[in-house]
């Protein structure tokens, strides 16, 4: 028989029975809806997750200070005072294939400006700082490697400083105080926003790390080192080579330093969101199979009804494969017009979820093309079963059949 | 004339049960072309069996079967299909047409699971000349619960048609429909014999045995009795006569 015709037989057998066939169908269709807006979900959680943690820099390595012990009390990470600048250049000079590396002190202190004033996080950089970060200047202009030299007075400030102290605007080319020095406000930071962990990150004013040492700290510890690697792969071998020049610094003394991959976090944080995708794809990947299910115990019925109809084609010459052929098709048409309503269901309704509740949703092609593929799948695995059986009847059981 | 069918020492036992049923015991029979038999018995005589074997529908235990000349006793499923469909012709007691589906496009059926493939146009064309045969070529787009009986039937014959069999199988195929339209089907049947087609049919109505050339008689499962008719009874003849008699009834009346 002409595949042709074969289309036209199944398709006219399944219209006679509509509503049958619909609600045959709404089983595959609300199965890829559910798993379309699902993994849609699973998606947009993820790819905001990736974005905060990109926001942070890339191909970041940090080296924070150990925890220091006194009297038998250990402190935190980070309590000792164990990094300096030295190591920081030490660092650059010799592994290869580190990019930038920024020093860095941190302080919170009170800034007074305009007789305003606000406890804002005081941060002594690198001029590399603001690439290695992925930050741009709005306005003026990053302090220089000069100023780094000199120990210079000058700041770039964060928006929320911008807001607080100059509620007028225009802060370039004024100062501020700290400590009572005064500061040269050279520029203004693009608004960053709240990071991954909840902070302000516009809420800052960044001076050249010299100066943090030298006239604001006035401690020559950092907090930190940063430093980022030309690409993600080198990541894992510039993160053990940090840790053994230091340590060969140490000259066999326990080390108080921990050395911190970015991927890692970015790992840790992606990994939550993507078994979430995973677990509720999976739990929407059941309702298919549920819906598969209904379309062999359907074709089965049909089967069983049909089967004076497949006696008098088996009397006038079908063979068993075209009779095969034909409940298998009508199947897959079954679960492919299901599979087709529902795609454009789970599309309609992840958009609608995205509206409602404005999260960010992410409709994968992937999820899409394997919902179709899978949704034929099971129509030629669950009507593969009751097709055969349609094949192999015996024509004369099946022209008595009443 | 040469030999359609051929049956020597034909067997068929069912085993399905407790104890093997021997349905047909041993027949032997030759059918030439151009021949229009009735095989007549009681109910469990095996008649339908021999039917069955005939049609290609099941295969002998024992014996051989030749048809046109070929020997078809041991073919597998697909091979009897592809007999069925191109050398046999069914017409059952019960019509057996698909439902919901036009009078033409059951006749096209066969013709959609043929080995050759035709296109649309050509298998339209010949389903509406196999109609045109019975005589029903006017209702063409009509389904079969739009029809009567007889009609039915004739959808049936001319779906047995479409691909020129050599014979014609008609198991009781008047066993569903009242005596005037019995005679109306005997008529089409003897019109197609005379046009060279061989018929073989089974009934278990005397009268209806009257209208074929050739009467067989099975019990137990064995041919019993082979004879020719004499005094053959002609539809066209009959029918004038039913319709006289309608008409003196109305006058009476």
């Amino acid at each position: 028989m002409r595949f042709i015709n074969v289309i036209k037989v199944a398709l006219r057998a399944l219209r006679r029975s509509a509503m049958r066939s619909i609600l045959t169908a709404l089983g595959i269709i609300i199965g890829v809806a559910a798993v379309i807006a699902m993994v849609s979900i699973g998606n947009g959680a993820k790819s905001q997750v990736e974005a905060s943690i990109a926001s942070l820099g890339q191909n970041i390595i940090s080296v924070f200070p150990g925890s220091a012990k006194t009297g038998g009390m250990y402190g935190g990470w980070g309590s000792a005072s164990s990094l300096t600048v030295d190591e920081a250049l030490t660092i650059r000079r010799e592994i290869s294939g580190i990019v930038a590396v920024s020093p860095e002190m941190r302080d919170r202190q009170q800034v007074l400006a305009n007789g305003l004033n606000w406890n804002s996080s005081v941060n002594g950089e690198d001029v590399t700082y603001l690439d290695i970060r992925l930050w741009t200047i709005a306005e003026g202009e990053m302090f220089t490697e000069g100023d780094v030299n000199s120990a210079a007075k000058v700041c770039v400030i964060g928006q929320t400083v911008v807001a607080k102290l100059f509620p007028d605007g225009d802060p370039v080319g004024r100062s501020l105080r700290i400590r009572n020095l005064p500061f040269k406000i050279i520029g203004v930071l693009k608004a960053k926003g709240f990071n991954y962990f909840g902070s302000d990150q516009d809420d800052v004013v960044i001076i050249p790390y010299t100066s943090h040492i030298k006239r604001i700290a006035r401690r020559p510890n950092l907090n930190s080192i940063i430093i980022q690697a030309e690409s993600p792969d080198q990541m894992t071998r510039i993160q053990q080579d940090v840790t053994d020049l230091l340590q060969q610094r140490r000259n066999g003394r326990d080390p108080d330093f921990t050395v911190r991959n970015q991927q890692e976090l970015a790992e840790a944080a992606t990994a939550t969101t993507k078994t979430m995708t995973v677990l509720l794809g999976a739990i929407a990947g059941v309702s298919l199979i549920v819906g598969g299910i209904g379309i062999m115990n359907i074709m089965l019925v049909s089967v069983t009804e049909r089967t004076r109809e497949i006696g008098i084609r088996l009397a006038v010459g079908a063979h068993g494969r075209d009779v095969l052929t034909q409940f298998l098709v009508e199947a897959i048409i079954l679960s492919v017009m299901g599979g087709t309503l529902g795609i454009l269901l789970g599309v309609g309704s992840s958009q609608l979820i995205s509206r409602l509740n404005g999260w960010p949703v992410l409709i994968s092609t992937s999820a899409i093309f394997g919902a179709v593929a899978f949704s034929a799948a099971i129509g030629v695995f669950f009507g593969f079963y009751p097709a055969r059986k349609a094949a192999q009847l015996d024509p004369i059981e099946a022209l008595r059949y009443e | 004339m040469s030999h359609v069918v051929q049956l020597e020492d034909i067997h068929k036992t069912y085993e399905s049960g407790e104890v093997p049923v021997l349905a047909v015991q041993g027949v032997t029979l030759t059918i030439t072309g151009g021949e229009f038999v009735a095989i007549m018995g009681a109910s469990g005589s095996g008649k339908s069996t021999l039917m069955n074997l005939l049609g290609c529908l099941d295969r002998p235990t024992r014996g051989r079967y030749l048809l046109g000349g070929t020997d078809v006793s041991n073919l597998d499923r697909n091979e009897l299909a592809d007999l069925r469909n191109q050398k046999l012709g069914f017409i059952f007691q019960g019509f057996n047409l698909l439902s919901r589906t036009t009078a033409l496009e059951n006749v096209e059926l066969p013709m959609l699971y043929g080995r050759r493939h035709f296109s649309t146009r050509e298998i339209r064309e010949r389903a509406r000349q196999s109609l045109d045969i019975v005589g029903l070529s006017n209702r063409a787009d009509h389904f079969p619960s739009q029809l009567s009986g007889g009609q039915q039937q004739r959808v049936a014959i001319a779906r047995a048609l479409i691909n020129e069999p050599q014979i014609l199988l008609a198991d009781e195929p008047t066993g569903n429909l009242d005596s005037k339209t019995s005679v109306e089907i005997m008529g089409v049947f003897q019109k197609l014999n005379a046009q060279g087609i061989t018929v073989v049919m089974v009934t278990h109505e005397l009268d209806i045995a009257h209208y074929c050339k050739r009467n067989l008689i099975m019990r137990d499962g064995r041919l019993v009795s082979d004879t020719p008719v004499v005094d053959r009874l002609v539809a066209t003849e009959q029918m004038q006569r039913i319709v006289t008699a309608e008409t003196d009834a109305k006058l009476i009346a």
